[in-house]
């Protein structure tokens, strides 16, 4: 961790500590990104809404009490606020010091899914039960962790100026990584956190520089994987259930297609302006499973019509755009790099998300970044959301 | 670190960066379309799925309407009654498949377990009655009999009986009024099926998965009518089924009410009569078969003879129609089916058929007169008609000389009808004829409305059967390959005649025309085909489509829609000609066949002139046929016993008795207006209130009983002879002993089964 402090630009020393830095000419909050800091916190303040109703209606699980998962959520998004505030503070070169001690706890924490401690929800074992009704769901830190662990890697010895791309064993390294806790996700069996990280794999080394043949090769493999998964039966039935349904949701409009349906009912119900908030048959009658997380973007749809839909996308544009300004501005590939894996993240997995409620992306549990119930994302996404703010405050003042 | 460019970065990194950022901004594009796709492009087609998903169909079934008798006395109604029922779709939700739950069910309704559970069991082909044969989705009445301490039971103990439900509903109901079950005629209900559904999805009046469907009888015919629009109100529902509002309602609208033309007093006295005639003949001997007459089955048809409205209607065997409410047991339904107790499902009156014997005289007449033959003429009444070495006896070989065609009739001469029907038979080219043959005899027939149906507003009504030769054809084709085959020359009875059939059972032979010609062979008649032929006798030629409906008065009352009678031909004689026979009819009643019935036994005949016909049928392997055919100005009453006799000895005083009830005649002669049930048609419709309800006259408790009784009154009560009483009082066995002295005093009964065995090996 040599190079850490000697990649400190002028200007931005430990020297100048404290409050005055907020308040400068070239303080931080100036520097701060607030498009994608504002459209965050507009899609978790929506999500909110989204959620409440939802589940207003739910007695079975909101316990009685309407505003349980309103309050839960908004709980979720100010702890998420905080951990941005605090990545951005501690920075991420900072941070960079402390990724072998966040990657090895987050695999730890994966791997105790699979001890007893692991909690079952819809056929994916992948929660841990903290006790008090909380319940944690690692993978989604690994994915954060996947992105800083590959990116010191890749980026230690370009950013040293020792080459100008990471070397092939580099990238073996790097991928060696990744594998461990995605092995770990699919015996959970979590496909869609796999999925989402097969690509945040794919969008890291696009964005370190490694050899085409890496690129490609991964490509290939992975569609050699899925063709493999597929035939082999490594699949449970439900998912490959699932897959099925997506293509034809009539084949099983009781079972599998049965979500897909509805989602699509809801969504195509709501038109231009949809049909009021809180006025959706759809979602006040409890029509689409899993509402209030995996298909929150159905209430939208529903009770927001195309206007409340668009938006949801538009400001996952932005957050996306904005991001990708990011990994282009900054200088050190360390930054680009976890700017670019936080752009596949992101985009993968809102598409998926709200392309499964469209129905052109097969069934699978995969929060909608923001605004989807669910405190482990919650964090991820703004402590994501924190990294790229701070290597949009951090780099360099040159251009 | 110096060969890194100022930019921070390599070329090919920039390129990679600037290609995600394009794969993003196309997703999201994608996102995007797609949204728009589904929103805008379909958004109509998903919006109403979506409302298509939220709504419940509750059905409030329509109060089916009733059926009246003439005078509004009600013949079907509805009660409210505590239905319990069951949900199919709860029970098979629990681990037992409901097993507990309708177990403790069968011990609260006092029923064993295994009956709830046939109750709930759904129909097909290898299940057996009973079963359920409604929508499987619908609550499934396990009792309709429930007491409201039961009710209250299941009601208490909601959270022990998952899936079962104990409401009032309304149940149909056949009161019985005065005794008259009229069972056949009314049919009965039961729940609509899958298929019928299906048949009336795109009709005028579609079922709904509750409704129950008349099956026979009056029930079926006018069901539609009776049925109405039950209410059905939409809700929307949340996933869970739980209500979250009322989208539309449509009241139910009640089934209209059904005026029948039937008494229930007259049709009470018909029923007890023909049972009681029946009771009576069973004590019979009879001569031929060296047994007690069996008189398995009979009917009554009482009729107005001025527009062919059924005033009753019985037949025999019976049954209660009430089994079928509430959907019917296994036992009742074996009962009902069954050959055992002789099919009491059949009325007989419009689906029963048999030889009509001399009844049949009447058509033979007409074709006679048709055929060119003088009314007045004098034809040789012989003791037997020979032809070819066969010989055709008289009944008990009477001799009568030569006679007109009336007083033939009037003495039930055979030979005389023999002799014309041989005559045509032989003008028509005999056994080959040339060209086209007339045919008058057959013609006739069919003119006279025989070999189809009357058009009675009764369903599956049979055709009976004129033997023509086209019949013959269709027959010997249909059997020739079974009877060739079994057919022996020297044989035993059966195997010649099979031979005989072979050869030549599609031609007409001689002794086929003579013996139609007294309605015997293969002739077949139903009751209500003869009683519309007397009728039309009686009223001047018309023959009317028989009808039992006469209005359908709506339920508030305001629409009445009467059914008006029709016809579907003229008797094919002259008015001369029609009014000679109604003399050689009334013949028949005041010195003929059934004298002893009517004029001979105090009728008053000048005040109430009396017409009748009387037949007895020959039918190979069983016991004659006993057939009444009578009428008066306004009544036309056709009787029938299978099985039972002579048409005067077993059906006689029982129709004698109908006419004493409606006429209010006593056993003396006498007419008592007081006691007259029905001494002319009833022409009004019973009066309608203004709030639709309509008024129904009050009524015995049976009117048979209280006419047996009055018909005696006036008489003392030393228990003299009384040649008019009913068959089963003690005065009876007298008659009864004339009938056999006289029987055997010209004892030519035996002969008659003779010719009937030649006929067969013509």
């Amino acid at each position: 961790m040599t190079g850490a402090n000697s990649f400190q630009v002028s200007g931005y020393g430990p020297e100048r500590a404290g409050w005055t830095r907020l308040f400068a000419r070239d303080s931080m909050a100036r520097r701060l990104d607030w498009p994608i800091l504002l459209s965050a916190l507009a899609l978790s303040l929506m999500g909110a809404v989204l959620v409440y109703s939802a589940t207003r209606n739910r007695t079975e699980i909101n316990q009685g009490d309407p505003y349980y998962f309103l309050v839960r959520h908004l709980l979720n998004t100010g702890i998420g606020f905080a951990l941005m505030i605090g990545t951005v503070w501690l920075g991420h070169r900072t941070l960079r010091g402390a990724v072998p001690i966040l990657y090895g706890a987050s695999v730890f924490l994966v791997l105790l899914v699979l001890t007893p401690l692991g909690t079952t929800v819809n056929g994916a074992h992948s929660w841990i039960a903290v006790g008090g009704g909380f319940s944690l769901q690692p993978s989604e830190f690994v994915k954060v962790t996947i992105i800083l662990g590959m990116a010191m890697l890749l980026a230690a010895r370009v950013d040293a100026g020792d080459k100008q791309y990471p070397d092939h064993r580099t990238v073996m390294q790097a991928l060696g990584l990744a594998t461990v806790p995605m092995l770990i996700v699919m015996l959970m069996p979590d496909l869609g956190s796999v999925m989402v990280m097969v690509v945040i794999v794919l969008g890291v080394l696009l964005a370190s520089g490694a050899s085409n043949r890496w690129v490609f090769g991964l490509l290939s493999a992975g569609a050699i994987g899925a063709i493999a998964v597929w035939q082999l039966h490594i699949l449970d039935e439900y998912q490959i259930n699932r897959f099925a349904a997506f293509a034809n949701p009539d084949l099983d409009p009781a079972g599998v297609g049965y979500n897909t349906n509805q989602a699509r009912i809801a969504i195509g119900s709501g038109g231009l302006t949809g049909s009021g908030l809180f006025q959706g048959s759809q979602t006040t009658g409890q029509f689409v499973p899993e509402q209030q997380t995996d298909f929150v973007f159905t209430v939208a749809g529903e009770e927001l019509g195309f206007i409340g839909g668009g938006l949801i996308i538009l400001l996952l544009g932005v957050v996306l755009w904005r991001a990708c300004r990011i990994a282009l501005e900054t200088t050190e590939l360390y930054g680009t790099i976890v700017a670019a894996g936080i752009v596949a993240w992101f985009a993968f997995q809102s598409f998926e998300n709200i392309g499964m409620t469209l129905g052109i992306m097969p069934v699978t549990g995969l929060p909608l970044p923001f605004v989807s119930y669910g405190g482990s994302s919650m964090f991820a996404v703004w402590v994501a959301v924190g990294l790229l703010q701070s290597i949009r405050v951090q780099r360099p003042m040159s251009a | 670190m110096t060969n890194i460019p100022e930019t921070g970065r390599t070329p090919r990194v920039q390129t990679r960066l600037v290609v995600i950022q394009v794969l993003v901004l196309s997703l999201l594009a994608t996102l995007g379309g797609r949204l728009w796709y589904l929103q805008i492009r379909e958004g109509d087609a998903y919006a109403s799925e979506a409302s298509g998903n939220h709504v419940q169909q509750v059905v409030q079934p329509a109060v089916r309407g009733s059926i009246l008798d003439a005078r509004g006395v009600a013949l079907a109604d509805n009660e409210t009654r505590l239905v319990v029922s069951a949900s199919r779709t709860d029970l098979l939700k629990m681990k037992d498949d409901g097993k507990g739950v309708l177990t403790k069910l069968a011990g609260v309704l006092g029923m064993t377990p295994k009956e709830v559970m046939e109750k709930v069991r759904l129909c097909d082909a290898e299940t057996p009655q009973p079963c359920w044969n409604g929508s499987p989705y619908q609550p499934i009445p396990i009792t309709d009999e429930a007491t409201p301490r039961q009710a209250l039971q299941i009601r208490e103990r909601a959270e022990d009986f998952p899936g079962i439900t104990a409401e009032p509903q309304a149940v149909r109901r056949y009161p019985s009024p005065g005794a008259a079950n009229t069972a056949q005629v009314l049919g009965y209900l039961s729940p609509v099926t899958d298929q019928e559904i299906q048949q009336a999805q795109d009709s005028n009046s579609p079922y709904l998965r509750s409704d129950m469907v008349g099956r026979s009888g009056l029930e079926r015919e006018y069901d539609k009518e009776l049925r109405g629009k039950a209410g059905v109100t939409r809700y929307e529902v949340d996933n869970l089924g739980r209500v979250m509002g009322q989208a539309e309602s449509d009241a139910a609208e009640p089934g209209s009410n059904l005026v029948t033309s039937i008494d229930a007093r007259v049709q009470r006295v018909a029923e007890f009569e023909l049972n009681e005639a029946m009771k009576a003949a069973r004590k019979e001997w009879d001569r031929n078969t060296n047994e007690r007459y069996k008189a398995d089955s009979g009917a009554v048809v009482v009729m107005e003879a001025k527009t062919g409205r059924i005033v009753a209607m019985a037949s025999n065997p019976t049954y209660d129609p009430n089994a079928w409410v509430g959907g019917i047991s296994a036992k009742d339904y074996a009962q009902l089916t069954g050959k055992k107790s002789n099919y009491p499902l059949l009325n007989r009156a419009i689906q029963g058929q048999a030889a009509p014997g001399s009844i049949f005289k009447v058509v033979s007449t007409a074709a006679a007169v048709q055929a060119g033959y003088a009314f007045d003429g004098r034809y040789n009444c012989s003791s037997a008609y020979s032809v070819g070495g066969q010989v055709f006896k008289n009944f008990e070989s009477q001799n009568h000389g030569p006679i007109s065609l009336g007083r033939a009739l009037e003495v039930s001469c055979d030979t005389v009808f023999y002799a014309l029907a041989h005559s045509e038979w032989k003008k028509d080219g005999g056994i080959n004829p040339k060209g086209k043959p007339k045919d008058y005899f057959y013609k006739t027939a069919h003119q006279f409305g025989l070999g189809k149906e009357t058009g009675i507003d009764l369903p599956n009504e049979v055709t009976g059967r004129v033997p023509d030769r086209e019949w013959k054809q269709q027959y010997w084709e249909a059997n020739k390959d079974a009877w060739c085959k079994t057919g022996k020359k020297d044989g035993d009875y059966v195997q010649r005649i099979a031979y005989e059939n072979c050869l030549e059972g599609n031609k007409m032979r001689a002794g086929d025309e003579i013996n139609y010609s007294i309605g015997q062979g293969d002739t077949l008649v139903t009751p209500i085909q003869m009683a519309t032929i007397y009728a039309a006798i009686s009223n001047g030629g018309t023959l009317y489509d028989p009808t039992v409906g006469k209005a359908i008065i709506s339920p508030d009352g305001k629409k009445v829609t009467e059914i008006k009678p029709e016809s579907h031909g003229r008797l094919p004689v002259t008015q001369q000609t029609l009014a000679q026979m109604d003399e050689a009819l009334e013949g028949v009643a005041t010195r003929g066949t059934a004298a002893w019935r009517f004029a001979d036994v105090g009728w008053p005949q000048d005040k109430i002139p009396m017409h009748a016909k009387t037949g007895t049928a020959e039918v190979y392997g069983k016991q004659t046929t006993s057939w009444f055919a009578t009428y008066t100005d306004d009544y036309a009453i056709v009787m029938t016993i299978s099985q039972g006799g002579t048409g005067s000895g077993a059906s006689g005083p029982a129709v004698r008795n109908i006419y004493d009830a409606l006429y209010g005649v006593s056993d003396d002669g006498t007419i008592n207006k007081k006691n007259a049930l029905l001494p002319t048609p009833q022409k009004s419709l019973p009066k309608i209130q203004a709030d639709g309800s309509i008024t129904a006259p009050k009524i015995s408790k049976d009117p048979a009983k209280e006419q047996q009784a009055s018909q005696k009154a006036p008489e003392d009560e030393s228990g003299q002879v009384q040649t008019a009483a009913t068959a089963q009082t003690p005065t009876g066995g007298n008659r009864d002993t004339r009938r056999r002295q006289r029987r055997r005093g010209r004892g030519g009964r035996g002969g008659r089964r003779g010719t009937l065995s030649r006929r067969m090996l013509t």
